[in-house]
């Protein structure tokens, strides 16, 4: 059985608790969380948490089914095979000595990132993408010196609501 | 007019057709019991928490109905969850009300607060912490409502202690309606056709029942079905009575402890029926070899409960009565030939398997616990209802005890949960005062609810309470025999109170057989009791609960007598 990444996408009622009750399910049962990130929809009454998982496809059916089985959660959607649009963003504190600076300031020009706080010694850069756009930047800063990075946590969104599988 | 919280609770439980409450006042709730006393609502105060939540369990599945406890903050709250979490394992709806700190203390440390809501997550179908006095009615509404319906479960509402207090108006829905949650409960008949055309082409047909008939009540559907087709049935812990014992197609329990005969077919057949069923480990042994020969078809409300352990050909979503009345609207005019000649091979083999290794035990001069459970079933005619504790008592009584109807074995099958069955008892008797309650219990499990003996005797129940005394933790004991070289590592018991004289000392009444031959007297002595009594058996030591399936071993592969 291979084990996929699977993102889902949950809708929930917007209500105290109802995190914990998704968390503590993914805990609960040994399933694991990738990332994370909730916030509320359009209608204030309603969350979505975009949430990314590993698993094989017996297990993914029994996470989907045991979320659909709580009873805050509205809806579970399974993007993997759909095309969405994937998202992260992701702030990164880079040290940034003036021997460093021209050539930092060249990448994040390339990979159209936006420098958001100079220090004497550091650069805060941000920059949105999908995986591999995250990975690239990480991977060339790295050499460089990077201090302390935080990500968001990937969200996604259906393209168009008929081509899912 | 405005009503105060704790008005608004007693009301809305009483328009859910609550007239028992099983429950232990205390701080937080001081103001739930002042108003409680000016109702008709009856309260039956038990000795722990966590015995109100058994009695509730009890309550529920010998009345059909959904059971309620109520407790106080804190140390109350906490214990009820052992109780909570057999009820949830075992799908009994329950509704479960905790007092709490007042919202302006929560997450104080205040005095008795602890997050209910937080510890019973995992362990309630779902839970509240009501916040605003207006939400209060509703809540209760949808509390009942989701406990009930679909797969049931217990569901909590933590009440803090200030919004007892405030006033509100009454307003509660009619109905519920959460957008969130609507139980599938009529299958797709494109799956029912195609179990249609499997019963056509088997040979070697099994039904296999589970708790799933009792809760929704499918027993009669059932019976009806497995008749029509002539197909044996076989059942879980949890689905005995849902099919009766006495008929010819009854195979016996199946599992870690079923009857030869039963986990035979289930290894043999070619198409297997689960009704209200999750194939548990302690029934299914090792899974990739559980009825490999067979097409599955598996019938629940749950649709995690489908796919989990076992992989299945026919998945069927929908409530197991409405669904075998389907599948018996759509057989009534299906031509099944010349049924019985055509099953003639398969009951041969069955009958074969069944004189090969029928239940068995031997009576000597040291009374045998199945010899108990046996004879009671004789006295009983098989009409009581029974309840157990867990262990070898719990084996013996699904083994021996016979069950021709629905609600009445009441165990803790999925927790195992030992202290379940004297609680559950007085649930039991409450639900039903004209029955004979009994709870068959083991030297080891009866202490660990035995403070309930008092709750019994204060309400007049003449519940039954048989202990089979080995002075062992016999079902531990038995994997050290038969797993561990006979090392018997904290298992004797050895230190019991004499249970004649605690029987006594709560003003029950207290027998006790020490030979064969003074185990029908003293039954029958109990059984016509009108009061609390405690049957004490001082049984073989070191008997064992066989067939057995060594854990993770297929469930043809059987230690034998």
């Amino acid at each position: 059985m291979t084990i996929e990444k699977h993102v889902l996408s949950i809708l929930v009622d917007n209500k105290p608790g109802v995190l914990s009750r998704i968390v503590g399910l993914f805990s609960g049962r040994g399933y694991n969380i990738e990332s994370l990130a909730v916030a509320e929809t359009m209608d204030p009454l309603v969350s979505r948490i975009t949430l990314v998982t590993k698993a094989d496809a017996p297990v993914i059916e029994q996470i989907e089914k045991q979320l659909n089985k709580l009873i805050n959660v509205i809806k579970v959607n399974d993007f993997t095979g759909a095309e969405y649009v994937q998202r992260e963003m992701v702030l990164i504190k880079v040290t940034a000595k003036s021997e460093h600076r021209a050539e930092i300031l060249r990448m994040v020009d390339i990979f159209r990132c936006k420098v958001v706080d100079v220090g004497i010694e550091h650069y805060i850069i941000e920059t949105t993408g999908d995986q591999s756009k995250i990975d690239a930047i990480l991977k060339l800063l790295k050499p460089i010196g990077i201090k302390e990075i935080v990500k968001t946590g990937i969200i996604a969104l259906l393209r168009d609501q008929y081509t899912k599988k | 007019m405005k009503l105060t919280g704790a008005q608004i609770l007693m009301r809305a439980l009483k328009e859910e057709g609550v007239d028992t409450i099983f429950g232990y006042p205390g701080g937080a709730v001081l103001d739930i019991y002042d108003e409680l006393a000016r109702t008709e609502m009856r309260h039956i105060l038990v000795r722990h928490e966590q015995g109100a939540v058994h009695a509730a369990d009890g309550y529920a599945r010998a009345a059909g109905k959904i059971g309620v406890c109520l407790v106080t903050s804190g140390p109350g709250a906490t214990n009820t969850v052992t109780g909570i979490a057999s009820a949830y394992m075992d799908s009994i709806p329950i509704v479960i009300i905790t007092g709490q700190v007042p919202t302006k203390l929560i997450g104080n440390d205040a005095f008795q607060e602890v997050d209910i809501v937080g510890i019973t997550r995992p362990c309630t179908k779902h839970n509240y912490l009501v916040k605003n006095i207006e939400d209060l009615a509703k809540t209760i509404k949808e509390a009942f409502y989701i406990a009930g319906s679909g797969r049931p479960g217990p569901v909590l509402i933590d009440i803090p202690k200030d919004i007892v207090n405030e006033l509100a108006e009454y307003i509660s829905p009619k109905k519920v309606r959460l957008r969130s949650y609507n139980p599938t409960y009529n299958p797709n008949i494109k799956q029912l056709n195609k179990v249609v055309k499997l019963l056509k082409k088997a040979k070697k047909p099994v039904i296999f029942a589970g708790g799933g008939i009792i809760l929704s009540k499918a027993h009669e559907e059932l019976t009806e079905f497995a008749r029509k087709t002539l197909i044996p049935v076989t059942a879980s812990l949890m689905g005995l009575g849902g099919f009766p014992a006495s008929d010819p197609l009854w195979l016996g329990m199946v599992g870690m402890h079923g009857t030869y005969r039963s986990n035979m077919a289930i290894g043999e057949c070619d198409l297997l029926i689960a009704v209200g069923v999750r194939f548990d480990d302690r029934v299914a042994g090792r899974t990739d070899t559980f009825a490999s020969n067979a097409e599955i078809v598996h019938i629940d409300i749950d649709p995690t409960s489908i796919q989990k352990n076992i992989s299945v050909s026919v998945p069927v979503v929908g409530d197991c009565k409405i669904t075998l009345n389907h599948l018996n609207n759509l057989i009534k005019n299906e031509d099944f030939g010349d049924i019985s000649q055509k099953r003639k091979k398969w009951f041969d083999k069955i009958n074969e398997w069944m004189n090969t290794m029928p239940l068995s035990y031997t009576q000597t001069d040291i009374i045998k616990p199945q010899y108990v459970v046996d004879k009671l079933y004789e006295l009983t005619k098989g009409k009581a209802i029974i309840t157990t504790e867990v262990g070898q008592n719990q084996m013996w009584a699904a083994q021996y005890y016979h069950f021709d109807e629905p609600n009445h074995f009441i165990t803790s099958g999925g927790l195992g949960c030992m202290g379940f069955g004297l609680p559950a008892a007085i649930g039991a008797q409450v639900a039903c005062p004209n029955k004979i309650v009994v709870d068959i219990a083991g030297d080891g499990s009866i202490q660990m609810n035995s403070q309930e003996l008092a709750t019994a005797v204060q309400y007049n129940l003449p519940i039954n309470i048989v202990i089979l005394n080995n002075q062992y933790l016999g079902m531990v004991r038995q994997w050290q025999e038969l797993f561990y070289d006979k090392r018997y590592s904290s298992t004797g018991m050895e230190h019991a109170p004499d249970f004649v004289k605690l029987a006594e000392a709560y003003g029950a009444v207290g027998l006790r057989a020490s030979k064969p031959e003074d185990v029908e007297r003293v039954l029958s002595e109990g059984l016509s009791s009108k009061k609390t009594v405690i049957m004490e058996f001082v049984v073989e030591r070191e008997e064992s609960v066989y067939p057995m399936v060594p854990a993770g071993a297929s469930i043809t592969e059987m230690l034998l007598v």
